[in-house]
């Protein structure tokens, strides 16, 4: 099958319509030694009946487990209803980029209300469409913020190694450099970043809730960057902000971060979305689409796509970014869920990922031997030591729950919203009976 | 209509969360958030009906027709969305380990060894999220290849000028210096003007084959060779691919590595401008050079972005490709071809081609003389459509062609529904000629009638704001 509607005899009347008598005329411009000799060397097409058998079977190779207590950038919260099914609509689902403004109004003003709450959940003046996920958001603020003078780029290792990573992959690609700043006691170190922070740094970037789980004292790292000249830049977890002070309050010039918290499924790591909001001073920068409000012909309210001349349609070489697209539907996820969820639920979320986690951390550092690696206030997810660590999630593994993460040093935890205490009060018991072995 | 906060009513909400069933936990002074967002406060109900008003705004491709060239918009199919749903594949954690995640590393393989034997290519990563961060994969991929041979010289990227205005902006991310070469009259490769640029700084050739004329350049193979004995590698922007899968591989024509859309090609949904895929192929002296994750797999490789990419939309295509099999893949494309072409010649006699030629699987109509003769322009045509219910065509692209229109088809459109199109494009070549200020001031029954874009640009109202 290959939804090819036309039958076989009115596809012989349109060769004949456009005055070809063969198919190997339609390609007649290919040289003849260049065309495919026979078949792929693939299996035959299937019926919808088999192709939905042979693709659940491989899901059903994956281990579906019941708890996740597992973050470190992918994040199991609770899904509302609402959530999954607007996106799911035909139209909003199969339409393309909305260059023709006279048929995508939907689209626009789902982006442009998106656009307001990421600016509301950040305190930020201006926020682009969305693009690809959080680490790409980093990579694009690093090179937004760079300028001629300023090009060298600076990273907490305290990031998410795969934002640092991918960073310092864009950085490879403009032959910018990128120094990530040494980690004391599983947060920034402040008086390394002091020393780092030299004339040629363009900006600095730090995660909030860092990797670790734990709460940077971004003031003061704000405070620091901006005395040296640089601009600073915040990832952040979004559902921490129903709670957290913005990045706004913090200082910071550029907010960004992996919005697969508002919405999105685990689905494997993606599609996600990353937001990217920044200061009125810098909108002219900050790449990607973004959606304007202006008025038609008849002067109704109206919505399109706006401040095009920072593109690279327009720009082409001299663009600071190829981005062309966003994450549109993931994008109007996270405003459904952000919707759905309100002002109150988005704080109730965020209150209950930090009970449930303090609860879980309280649980298993009672048992023997495991014990918090580094003290201060977190979010949802800490680190502890764990002795028997492969023996201890497997046993975790084989009742269905996925344990935290192994990081160097210990096991990443979190824990959200989603689970009960009964849930959690099992894994304790689980890890309690293998440790009393 | 309204926006979502022009309809909050302070108090409403929806109940979704249980009361929590342990302790508080407070955050310490100086980390507390001290202003509320003014997110909306609205009933579940509310909210239905917001998002199906705007869904009712919105034309996707699954509602008609949707000619947007050089963007594939093809059908997309149901059973596509039913197996990205499975909760198998939605409830995977990235980092839950290669036991316990051995289906979606069959779904990536799958779809790798599917894609490498259209493409005759022979290794293959999807961890692009989109045809712009496949190209800088792809051009990633280049660039480290001549990294690891010591060849710094290698500074330039060759681009012909009717390229994607991703080509050139790509090549500058990855730090190349951008060569734009002259093209033919017809989009083709200017061989002359290629072999006067090549030379032992040239890193590379970006090229789209068919082109983004929609002609396939004959002279294919004299390109890749020239590039090749210059020392530069040759990468293949798959944006047309859909006119020749299963027909002729880019691996054949010579090229070193390929980008492809799934949400073109493979059939998955645009969602309003993303999320779609990509793969990255490249023959097998590049493979070291792929990304990785460097928490999934191991560090040491380049990446860009976290995780796998965009998995659930690998699922889609995937299903598409099963279900298309050896078969149904040239079908697709054969008929994707042979739908543009007839429509070309339906509605030839009215508005013209660019190029009187067979064309591949879209073509240009070039305006240019009716816009004189009538003060009709491409845009006034286009915008015409709209009071039909038919998407635009893309407009003036490429930018070799003036007063342009760009249509594609696909092979998902039935032969009533080209008969229709072309119809209306006769019906709206005689209105102009008639009435053209009707025309200009198209569309009439559109939800909104030209937006002020100027106005847009110059006073950017980016959000709402709290009345």
């Amino acid at each position: 099958m290959s939804y090819v509607p036309s039958t076989p005899a009115q596809r012989q009347e349109m060769l004949r319509a456009v005055g070809l008598s063969s198919w190997r005329e339609l390609y007649r411009d290919v040289p003849a030694d260049m065309l495919l000799e026979g078949e792929l060397d693939l299996p035959s097409g299937m019926s919808e009946l088999e192709v939905g058998r042979a693709v659940s079977e491989m899901a059903e190779k994956n281990t579906r487990f019941s708890t996740i207590l597992r973050g470190a950038g992918a994040y199991d919260h609770y899904i509302p209803a609402l959530v999954k099914s607007i996106p799911a609509k035909e139209e909003f689902l199969t339409a393309y980029t909305p260059y023709q403004a006279e048929m995508s109004q939907g689209v626009l003003q789902s982006i442009f209300e998106y656009q307001t709450m990421i600016c509301e959940l950040t305190g930020m003046d201006v926020s682009n469409a969305s693009v690809y996920d959080g680490a790409t958001a980093a990579a694009e603020a690093a090179a937004m913020c760079r300028d001629r003078k300023c090009r060298v780029t600076l990273i907490s290792g305290a990031a998410h190694p795969d934002v640092i990573n991918t960073v310092r992959t864009y950085c490879y690609g403009t032959g910018d450099e990128l120094r990530v700043v040494p980690v004391k006691d599983g947060r920034t170190d402040m008086d390394a970043l002091r020393e780092m922070l030299t004339a040629e740094i363009a900006s600095f970037y730090v995660q909030q809730p860092n990797f670790f789980g734990l709460l940077e004292d971004c003031d003061a790292l704000g405070e620091l960057t901006h005395a040296a000249g640089a601009l600073f830049v915040m990832g952040c977890n979004p559902i921490s902000l129903g709670v957290l002070k913005t990045p706004r309050d913090c200082g910071a010039d550029v907010a960004v971060g992996e919005g697969q918290p508002l919405g999105l499924p685990l689905g494997y790591g993606g599609p996600y979305l990353g937001f990217m909001a920044t200061t009125n001073k810098h909108m002219r920068k900050l790449p990607g689409r973004i959606v304007g409000e202006t008025v038609d012909a008849k002067g109704e309210r109206c919505y399109v796509l706006s401040l095009q001349a920072r593109e690279q349609h327009i720009r082409r070489e001299k663009a600071s970014s190829n981005i062309c697209s966003n994450e549109a539907l993931c994008a109007l996820t996270a405003s459904v869920y952000l919707a759905v969820m309100g002002p109150q639920g988005l704080k109730e979320a965020a209150e209950q990922c930090m009970a449930k986690s303090h609860y879980l951390m309280r649980g298993l550092t009672a048992l023997p031997g495991v014990e918090l690696v580094y003290t201060g206030p977190f979010f949802h997810e800490f680190v502890t030591s764990l002795p028997r660590q492969a023996e201890v999630l497997a046993a975790l593994e084989q009742n269905g729950i996925l344990g935290g993460l192994p990081v160097e040093g210990g096991v990443l935890w979190c824990a959200t919203e989603k689970q009960s205490r009964a849930e959690l009060d099992k894994a304790i018991a689980v890890v309690e009976e293998v440790l009393a072995k | 209509m309204k926006l979502i906060f022009e309809k909050s009513v302070p108090g409403r909400h929806c109940d979704l969360l249980p009361k929590c069933d342990v302790d508080p936990v407070e955050l310490p002074e100086g980390f507390r958030r001290e202003t509320v967002p003014a997110l909306p406060e609205l009933s579940e109900v509310d909210l239905a009906r917001h998002y199906t008003e705007l869904n009712h705004r919105v034309h996707g491709v699954n509602c008609g027709f949707y000619p947007l060239g050089s963007c594939t918009m093809k059908y997309n199919p149901r059973i596509d969305e039913d197996m990205a749903a499975l909760p198998g594949f939605t409830g995977v954690h990235p980092l839950a380990g290669e036991k316990h995640t051995a289906g979606c590393r069959e779904v990536l393989d799958t779809a790798a060894k599917y894609l490498c034997e259209i493409t005759g290519m022979e290794g293959m990563t999807f961890q692009p999220a989109a045809g712009a961060h496949g190209e800088f994969t792809g051009v990633l991929l280049i660039k480290q290849y001549h990294a690891s041979r010591g060849d710094t010289k290698r500074r330039k990227i060759i681009v012909p000028d009717s390229a994607h205005g991703t080509n050139p902006a790509t090549a500058a991310m990855c730090g190349y210096e951008v060569v734009n070469i002259p093209s033919a009259p017809d989009g083709c490769v200017d061989l002359e003007a290629l072999k006067a640029v090549l030379g032992e700084d040239t890193a590379g050739l970006m090229l789209t084959n068919p082109n983004t004329v929609g002609l396939f350049d004959e002279n294919i193979l004299e390109i890749t060779r020239l590039v090749h004995e210059a020392g530069g590698l040759c990468y293949y922007d798959g944006a047309n691919l859909n006119a020749v899968m299963g027909v002729v591989r880019p691996g054949d024509m010579g090229f070193d590595c390929i980008h492809m859309n799934l949400h073109k090609t493979f059939a998955t949904p645009h969602g309003g401008g993303g999320p779609g895929a990509c793969a990255v192929g490249c023959k097998a002296f590049l493979k070291e050079f792929l990304p990785h994750s460097a928490l999934m797999d191991e560090p040491g490789h380049l990446q860009v972005r976290a995780f796998a990419g965009n998995f659930l939309v690998v699922v889609r295509a995937l299903t598409y490709l099963l279900t298309l099999g050896r078969e149904g893949i040239p079908e697709a494309a054969k008929n994707a071809v042979l739908n543009a072409n007839y429509l070309m010649r339906r509605i030839q006699g009215s508005f013209e081609p660019a190029f009187d030629r067979i064309c591949m699987h879209e073509f240009v109509l070039d305006l240019s003389e009716y816009k004189k003769e009538t003060g009709v322009s491409a845009l006034n045509v286009a915008k015409s459509l709209i009071d039909y219910g038919m998407h635009p065509p893309t407009m003036y692209f490429p930018m070799i062609v003036h007063e342009a229109l760009m249509l594609e088809p696909t092979e998902t459109e039935s032969k009533e529904t080209l008969d229709w199109a072309a119809e209306i494009f006769r019906e709206l070549y005689e209105l102009g000629k008639k009435d053209p200020d009707f025309m200009h001031n198209a569309p009439h029954q559109a939800q909104i009638a030209r937006p002020d874009e100027v106005r847009a640009a110059r006073q950017p109202v980016l959000r709402w704001q709290k009345g």
